[in-house]
Parts: C-alpha cells; structure tokens; sequence
C-alpha cells in the first residue's frame, strides 16, 4: 500500500516544483475574480487562495514591483515606517491572501491608497505573494533570496515561520 | 602462443560480475562499466543533440517563434552543460576505463569499487538534471551560469541549484575517475611495460587525468559558492557587501579552458593510436609526441583569460594570455607534423576509422587558426561572444573531439562486442556527417563576423542574417541524418554483425591480444611486455607472469618508471555497497539544493553505506592471509 | 563585404544605414582592427591550405595495405632524418608564423589604446535589464542629460563611454566603431572610440543577461558636430507641456498611474529612475532597446501589454482602459 502512497508523493513534489518555477511573464494564471469591496472579505471569497503563492518567480516579481511601486517608502522594507510593519505577525486587516489582495486593491484608512485600476489584479496578486514573503510565510525554495546591494535583514528564505 | 588455456573457465568465474538485479547493481568489472558509461554518455550526447536540433529550428528564420525566450534560455544552458559536463569529459573517461586497462596489460582497474561509484554518481547526477529539465526547472543562465545573473537575485526558484548541484556530482566521479585512472597507469601495468613503452593513447589519459586532478576543484568551488550565496545568503559575488562578480569568471574559466583539452588531450590519444595501426607503422617521433603532449597539459593552465578579454583586466596581462594562447598551437603544430610524417611514410589501410581521424586534419586545424584570432585580443574583442565563437569551439571539440571519439568507436567496436560495425553505412555516416557538420557550422563565422551575437533566441531580419542561419539548419539536419545512420550501423552490427576475432584491424596493441569481447580477467595470461608495439613483433612476449591465483582476484602491481613486478594484490569483489552509497550521496546533495541542514542529516546515510562497504568478512581476510603465506 | 557577391545574397545593410557588421569599419577603432584581420585571416588560410596540401601529398604517395598486413616496426630502428627535417621545419615556420602574430596583437593593441581622447565626449553608459541608459557628461553639471536606448555621436570627435552595470552583467558591442566591452556590477570600464563616417550603426548586448539578452540593441547616430549640438541642446530642453486636451489627459494618467514611479520625463513630476527616459520619446526611431518601431500603434500596445511583445521585460502590463491608452500614446507622441 505504500508506493501508491509514495508515487502520489513523488507526483505533487514534481508538480510543486513545476509550479515553482513556471515564467509567468503574462498575466496567464487568472486569479480569483477580484474579491468585491471590503465588506465582502471574510466571506465566501475571503478562502481565496493567491495563485501565485507557491510560484518563485511571481514571488520576486512581486518584489520588484515592491520597490519599482515605492511600497518601501511606507513600509521599509518591509520593517514600517509611516506605513505598517510587514515583518510581525498580528496584521490589522488580516493576513489571509485575499486580506492582502483587498489592502492593496482598495487600501486602508490611515493612508494605505488604493491600488486597483492603477495596478492590474496580476500584479497585486503578485505583491501579495511578495507581501507573505516579507513575513517569512512561503516556503524558503519559493521566496527571493538575498540581493546584490548591501544588506539591511536577513533574505525572505531565512525569516522565520516559513 | 596462446595466452588462453585449461584455466581460463575457472578465471572466468573468478572475475565475471555476479549474475541478477543484485547483480547489476554490485558490478565492478571495469569492462561492464566502463560500458555503461560509454551508453550512458552517449545518450547524453543523443539528448544534447535534439536540444541542438530544437534550437536551430527556432533560428531557422527571422522572428521564429517555435521556442519562447524561457524554454530557449533552459534548451541552450542544458545543451552546453550536458556536452560539456554529461558527455565530452565524462566519455573520455569512459572509454579510458574500458580501454586503459586491456591496454597496459591489467586484470583490473585499479579501486574496482570506486569506479563503480563514480559511473553511478555520474548517472545519478546526469539524471537529477534531465528530471529537473523536464519539469520545467532546468537551469537556464547559460552552461558557463555567470554572476549575478546566476546569483540569487536574478535567478528566483531552484534551477540554477540543480546545475550548480550537477556540477558537483559531476566533478566528483570525475575527479575521482581522476585517481582511478592514474594509479591504473602508474602501478597495474604488465611487467616490462615501462613509461617509454607506454602506447600514446595512455599517455594522453595519463595526462588527462593530472589535470583534471589539478583543474576540476576550482569549479567545485565557484559553485559551491554558488550554492552558498543562494542557499543561505551568503556574499561571495555580492560586489556591494564585499564579494566579487568577476571571481566566479576567473574560477570557471580556471576550470574551463583547461576542460577543453580534457576533451581534445585524449582525442590526441585516439588519433595516435588509429593511425599508428592503419598506417602499419610507429608514429614519428615518439618522445616529441609525449612531450607535446605534456606541454599542451602545462599551457592549458595559462590562458584561461582569454575567455575575459572583454573585461577590465591590465592590457599587459592580456599579452601575456594572448601570447601563451597562441603558444599552445605550437605543440598541436608538433603532433599534426609528425602525424602527416607518419602517414606519408606508412603503407594505409583506408577504413572508417581512419577516415574520421583524417577529418580532424581539416575541421581541428580550421578551428585551431580561428583559436589563433581568438587570442589575439583586437580580434576577440570583435567576434568574443558572437557565432563566430560558437563556429570556433564547434571545429574544435567537433573536429578535435567527436571525430575522433567516433572513429575510436569504430575502432573498439569490435574488441567491445565481438562484432564488426558495416564499413559501407561508416562511410555514409563519415560523408554525411562531415558535409553536414560543415553545413552547420562553416556559415556561423561569417555570421560572428556580420554581427550576431551569441545565445540569442531570436534576431531581426535587418542585419540579413536569416540565409546563413537557415543554411546551418540544413546542416544540422544533415548531421542529424548521419547519427541516424551510425544508430542503425551500431543495431546491425549488435544484432547480425560479422564476428571479429581478436584482433580485426591488425593492431600492435596488448587490448589486441585477447579475445573479443574480452574474457573477463582481460588476460588469461599477464604477458610480459618487451615492446612498444608488441603484436607487431615476431615474438610478441617474453613470456607470461605465473603464479596469480585464479581463484582470487589478484592481480600483480609493478613499478612506476620500469614496470617491474612490485608487490601482488588482492582486488575487491562485487558488492552493492558502492551503489547503496552513491544513492546515499545523493540524497544528500539533492537534499542540500533545498536546504544546508541537508549536509548535516545526510552525511548519515553516507557515512553507514561507506562503513559496510569496507566491513572486512573473515572468510575473504582468511583467504587472503593463506595466499600471502602460500603463493 | 560590401565588394563581395556574398553581400547580395545575404542581404545585409548598405554601411551607416543600421549596419551591425565587423567587417566595415566606420572609426579607427574597428579599422585598425580590421587592419589585423585581413592579414591574419591571409595567413590562417594559407596555413590551413599548406597542412592540406601535405594531408593530400601524403594521402597520395603513401603506400597501401589491406586489414592483414603485418605492421612494420624498422623506424624504431631508423632514425628516419628527412623526416625530422621536415617536422622540425614546420614546427619552426609555425612557431615564426605565431610570434609573428603576437607582434602584429600586441602592435595593434597599442594603435587601439592611443586613440587621441583630448577634448572627448564623455557619456555615462548605464545597462540595465533589457536596455541602455547613456547620461551624457559635462564639466557643468546644469548641461547634463539622459537619454536612453539611442545613443548620438559626434563624427571625428573622441567619445569615452564609461560603462556601468545596474543587475547583470552586459556588453557593449557596436560592431562598425570598436570591439565589445563588458559591463560588470561593481566594475567601471571605459571604452574609447571615434565615428569617423555619419550614419547609422547597430550595436547590441553581447553577453547573455536574461530573458531578452536578444532584444537589447541599441542603435548609435553618427552625425555631423552641428547636428549633434542641435540634437544635445534638444536634449537638454524639458519636455514641452502638451498642447492638445487628449495629450493634457494623458499627462494627468501619467503621472497619477504608474508611469511616473518608473520613469522620467524632465520638467515633469514624473522622475523615477527604473527604466529609460522619456522627456524625448517621441525623437526616437524605436521601442524597447530596438525591439520595435516607434509607431503610433505598436506604442499604444507596449504601453498597454508589453509582455505580449517582448516576454519577460520588467515593464508590467498595465490596467488602462483602451481611452486611457489613447490618451497616453497623444501625450508621449508629443514628447519630441
């Protein structure tokens, strides 16, 4: 009974790695439908999941974009600032993948703006992605590892929780 | 004299690999696997070559879009990486492992066991990366994987950790064949054959081998480096905390201009060897050969700059590098001399092998001369990094290289299987394959010259590049037609191929002298040696060594420089630890892609196999004791 | 190979008109190169001739034998002298041949590095993922500009183009001026040339950097030193402010979406420094590093799905309904 067991194994480990490094270069993996306004999340939607959470690629696309979109000039890095910190583990407006798609999309009160319409739903599904990845939460094969520029903390593949 | 007799069955037995699955796995006679590895290299080469083939069909046209950027960048580096570090110098060896000892007279290769681990980490780490290629994580920043594009900035996910992790599975086994083979060559040789009786093609695997020894921990590093800076963050080529993008290039090129003569160096060997015997004379200039030889091992080391010209380097290094560069034509120049010599003065028996040999006259010496323009640095800094670079290396590792190695296959064949390969489908193959290889490649210097650079997946069709380029693809296809061919040469001749007997060719050298396929103990007989070409003497041999016991695999060990008999040994037997501990290995190196807690956890598994490979049994000490006490 | 029958068939370019061919030269760079090359290829060739009439003479008074023939060991006796003779002298005519060649490098590097850079233009070449970046230098800062992806040069004035990497490592490489160059992080080059003919040249990255190594050309205008100073002080100039209301709308999307956090147009808010300079777009003859041409429909499809034309370039595809687009392709069409 075990080697169904192990060839099923062996099968999602290459389909994971598949997955992991898959070159979305278009917006070829539709997302969920974008998840409607605030109110809706922690509903039906709210079990949506980021398709672009286990893909390595998106991930550090959506770290580029990070930089590229100036979040860093609120959130540091990922460490706060005049925008929330990314790096602890409570977060205000909750951490599930369609939390972080709405925060982006729709922004928040206190000077969070709203990013949809400027920015495609790709691509804030990909700063979703990059946003977990701030926090430590994708699998260390998936996350962006360490720059080529000076260090300021640890690379996303070492930071807890993983 | 026969060296076969009453024995012989009961030496058989002695040496034979041990029949069943456990069997295949416990091998260690060098003649199974130095087969294997011959197969297994050659399907490397198959693979290579459809890569080559999906390649020239995107570049067929202008604006072809058969192949995106991303699989092309993936088809590419899984090209050159599995010619360079699959096929090129894993074949060498391959061939070195089941020629070398038949050769200078051996029972055995020396660390019977060891080479056995070494096909199958070679095995294991050829397939880790065909695995990964094919489910879309092969590496794709090109074979030579240059920082930062390689580093972990700019190459997100795990496929460059699997080339990196390719490479150290590779450089093992060879590094390791590296040892092998050396001791074979220093201490397994039959008595009398001393260092100036030793056949050419020996002394290019000898040579060969020392530099391997010397070059191949240099890339070991870099991408163990490599492997750091994307695993755990490190900064070895972090120019902003200290590290240096250029230090990978000196470390790969350290390793890989020499890697070019670890393909051409034997080459040099089977070029020899063939036309010494279908010339029906001795090369010219023995000691000027082996000379050569040794200094083209020695200027290997000196040039490796020339892959760098492009960068900031001081202009007087340059010179230096250019000069050293083009020094290194001068030994070729020596062998090529002395070649023409011999076969001006040597009475020709025109077959297949030695029309391959006679291609590297035109295909090497035109991708020599371009080596020469390579060196000079104005040139290279025109056509560095263009097709003209791509035609240059082609001539040289297809002509310096894979002529020979084919004509070589031709040659063993036989001793191989006991079958001759059909001379009228050579011919086909040799015409075919060097019109179409010519095809290919010949179009791709003016191409350089016209301004297209390489590893591009596509190009415009303003700068008119698109007829040259579709005549290469013609080529190929020639080429393709012609392996095609050789396939079906090798599967006739496998399944009704004329019988060969012992020696087809006529040849002088001791692999000759036994049976084909070889009995399992090579020799029934050790012969003792009294000449540099012995089965070209009236009296072969000066007689036999006697009191090896047939019942064990003993072999006699001789001396360095004289040959002469030394001490006698005990090899191992069949057992499947070697392979048990090449899975454990690899486990820990696929571990440690993923994480370095792999490395801790995995040394386990090694060390555990490692031990109950070397368990003495008292049964085997007892008998070995009895044999030292009663010879 | 503007002489040669071989130029017709393959259809190349006329010099100066988008040529990317290293054996026309349009500098004294590339000239004194191609001055080592016509030689060098002489002797290579006669080289490979000789070794192939002695392959053929030796082919041709070699005696025969069949597969049984005994082999034949009298030259370990013989010392065979004319043999000698004749390997000694080739190996002495190459060795000559050789050094001979190393004169001629070591000459011709010499005649490369004493290009006379007084009074030089200097310009700042940054490469990026996929595309060029050239600041050109002034002693007086305030006459400084950027521009990207086109670079124009002064005929018969020396330029030092100091090279810089921004992520991977690139090279620089215009065929028809000089030999290639890398550009490596961490690592400043120069690189020092002259167009001695106006025209047009192509030039290209030459060592793979990713995904689009193979889309990233640049094109180099050689113009007469007037027309270069007319198209600097154009330069120079801010970008105008757009005179039509869809222009004025597009500038409104630009710099309120996410134009403006990548990139530049002067005299604007717009001033990021992620990818090129726009403040004069519209002066230019193409797209994306010589990707595509600067028409009005292929800009108002980069703008909106750059992916689809160039996969895997770092300019993300962008949300902007069809009017907006519109309205962005009016605007950057005025920024000459």
């Amino acid at each position: 009974m075990r080697c169904p067991e192990l060839a099923c194994l062996a099968l999602i480990v290459c389909l994971a790695g598949c997955e992991r490094e898959t070159r979305h270069f278009t917006a070829d993996v539709p997302g969920p439908a974008y998840p409607g306004p605030r109110a809706q999340t922690g509903t039906v939607a709210g079990r949506a999941e980021n398709p672009y959470a286990r893909n390595a690629y998106a991930v550090n696309e959506g770290k580029r974009l990070f930089r590229w979109y100036n979040c860093n000039g609120c959130h540091a890095e990922g460490g706060g600032g005049m925008g929330v910190p990314l790096m602890d583990a409570e977060w205000r407006y909750g951490d599930r993948p369609v939390d972080v798609f709405t925060s982006i999309h729709d922004g928040r009160p206190d000077g969070m703006p709203a990013f949809g319409g400027r920015v495609t739903d790709d691509q804030i599904w990909r700063l979703a992605a990059y946003v977990r990845a701030i926090e430590g939460r994708v699998a260390s094969a998936t996350a962006p590892n360490r720059d080529d520029s000076l260090q300021e903390a640890k690379p996303e593949t070492r930071r807890a929780g993983q | 004299m026969s060296i076969h007799d009453t024995r012989s069955a009961e030496l058989e037995a002695t040496w034979r690999d041990p029949p069943g699955l456990r069997g295949v796995l416990s091998a260690v006679n060098h003649k199974t696997i130095g087969r294997r590895f011959i197969v297994t290299a050659f399907s490397f080469f198959v693979a290579a070559g459809i890569l080559a083939g999906l390649m020239r069909l995107q570049l067929m046209h202008p604006g072809n879009t058969v192949l995106g950027p991303d699989r092309y960048a993936q088809i590419f580096t899984m090209h050159g990486t599995t010619m360079m570090f699959l096929f090129a110098v894993p074949v060498m060896q391959a061939v070195a492992v089941y020629v070398v000892p038949l050769m200078i007279g051996a029972r055995s290769i020396a660390f019977p066991r060891l080479n056995a681990y070494a096909f199958w980490i070679y095995l294991f780490g050829g397939v880790m990366l065909y695995g990964a290629f094919l489910l879309n994580v092969g590496p794709d920043a090109g074979w030579f994987a240059y920082v930062p594009l390689s580093g972990p900035a700019y190459s997100p996910g795990k496929r460059v950790d699997f080339w990196a992790q390719m490479i150290t599975f590779t450089e093992l086994s060879g590094l390791l064949e590296a040892v092998i083979q050396i001791t074979t060559i220093f201490k397994l040789r039959a008595p009398g054959m001393t260092l100036n009786r030793l056949p050419l093609y020996v002394w290019s695997v000898l040579v060969t081998n020392f530099m391997i020894l010397f070059a191949m921990p240099a890339v070991m590093l870099s991408s163990t480096a490599l492997i750091m800076d994307r695993l755990v963050g490190t900064h070895f080529y972090n120019p902003a905390e200290g590290g240096d993008v250029l230090l990978w290039q000196h470390l790969f090129w350290f390793f890989g201009h020499p890697e070019v003569y670890f393909i051409f160096v034997p080459a040099l060997g089977f070029m020899s060897t063939i036309i010494a015997t279908f010339s029906r004379r001795q090369i010219f200039g023995y000691t000027a050969m082996v000379v050569a030889l040794i200094a083209t091992a020695f200027l290997a080391f000196g040039l490796w700059v020339h892959h760098m010209f492009a960068t900031n380097l001081p202009e007087l290094g340059k010179s230096f590098f250019t000069a050293v560069s083009m020094m290194i034509a001068i030994p070729s120049a020596v062998q090529i001399f002395c070649w023409l010599a011999t076969l001006k003065t040597g009475r020709l028996v025109m077959e297949v092998p030695l029309h391959f040999v006679l291609a590297f006259f035109f295909i090497l010496v035109v991708g020599g001369l371009t080596g020469v323009m390579l060196a000079a640095v104005p040139l290279d800094l025109q056509v560095h990094d263009t097709y003209f670079v791509v035609a240059h290396f082609h001539y040289v590792l297809i002509g310096g290289a894979v002529f020979p190695l084919v004509g070589a296959f031709y040659y063993w064949f036989p001793k191989v299987t006991g079958r001759m390969l059909s001379g009228v489908l050579g011919r086909w193959h040799f015409w075919l394959f060097f019109a179409g290889f010519n095809l290919t490649f010949f179009p791709m210097h003016v191409l350089g010259l016209l301004g297209m650079p390489r590893r591009v997946y596509t190009y415009p069709a303003d700068p008119g590049w698109g007829a040259l380029n579709l005549l290469s693809t013609v080529g190929d296809w020639i080429t393709g037609v012609s392996f095609l061919l050789f396939a079906l040469n090798v599967w006739r001749a496998l399944a009704r191929g004329m019988p060969a007997g012992a020696n087809p060719w006529g040849a002088p050298t001791l692999e000759w002298a036994t049976s084909s396929p070889p009995h399992a103990a090579n020799f029934p007989r050790v012969p003792l040696v009294r000449g540099v070409a012995p089965l070209w003497l009236a009296e072969p041999y000066a007689g036999h060594v006697r009191g090896l016991a047939d019942t064990q695999r003993e072999v006699l060990a001789t001396t360095v420089l004289d040959a002469a008999p030394d001490h006698r040994m005990i090899m191992p037997t069949p057992t499947i630890w070697p392979f048990l501990s090449a899975v454990a290995t690899t486990m820990l190196f696929i571990g440690s892609i993923f994480t370095p807690w792999a490395v801790v956890w995995g040394t386990v598994p090694v060390a555990v196999a490692l031990v109950a490979w070397f368990w003495p049994t008292r049964a085997e000490t007892a008998e070995h004791l009895a044999l030292e006490k009663r010879p | 190979m503007s002489g040669l029958p071989l130029a017709a068939f393959l259809d190349t370019p006329p010099l100066g008109e988008l040529s990317q061919d290293a054996l026309r030269a349009a500098g004294p760079q590339a000239a004194a190169t191609l001055a080592l090359w016509w030689p060098t290829l002489a002797l290579c060739s006669a080289v490979l001739l000789g070794i192939l009439i002695a392959l053929g003479y030796a082919l041709a008074t070699s005696g025969r034998a069949v597969r049984s023939a005994p082999g034949d060991l009298s030259s370990l006796a013989n010392r065979e002298p004319g043999l000698v003779r004749a390997v000694s002298v080739g190996v002495a005519l190459s060795t000559v041949a050789l050094l001979g060649l190393v004169a001629a490098s070591a000459a011709t590097d010499r005649k490369l590095a004493s290009l006379d850079t007084a009074g030089a233009l200097q310009v700042h070449v940054i490469a990026h993922q996929w595309w060029w970046e050239f600041e050109y230098l002034d002693a007086d800062v305030t006459r400084r500009f950027v521009t990207a992806n086109e670079l124009h040069l002064p005929v018969g004035r020396a330029v030092e183009l100091v090279l810089d990497a921004d992520d991977v490592i690139h090279s620089l490489w215009i065929p028809n001026l000089a030999g290639k160059r890398d550009l490596i992080p961490g690592h400043t080059q120069t690189l020092r040339l002259r167009a001695d003919r106006a025209g047009v040249y192509r030039g290209q990255c030459a060592e793979y950097c990713g995904y689009q190594h193979a889309n990233m050309a640049l094109r180099v205008v050689a113009e007469e030193p007037g027309a270069f100073t007319a198209w600097a002080d154009r330069m120079r100039a801010p970008a105008a402010a757009p005179a039509t209301p869809l222009a004025q709308q597009g500038r409104a999307i630009f710099e309120n979406g996410t134009c403006a956090m990548c990139h530049t147009v002067s005299g604007t808010p717009a001033a990021a420094k992620h990818a090129p300079d726009l403040t004069h777009l519209a002066s230019r003859r193409r797209l994306a590093a010589e990707t595509l041409e600067n028409t009005h429909d292929l800009l108002a499809r980069w703008i909106s799905r750059p992916n689809a034309l160039k996969p895997g370039v770092y300019m993300p595809d962008q949300a902007y309904s069809e009017s907006d687009v519109q309205a962005l392709t009016a605007y950057l069409e005025t920024l000459k």
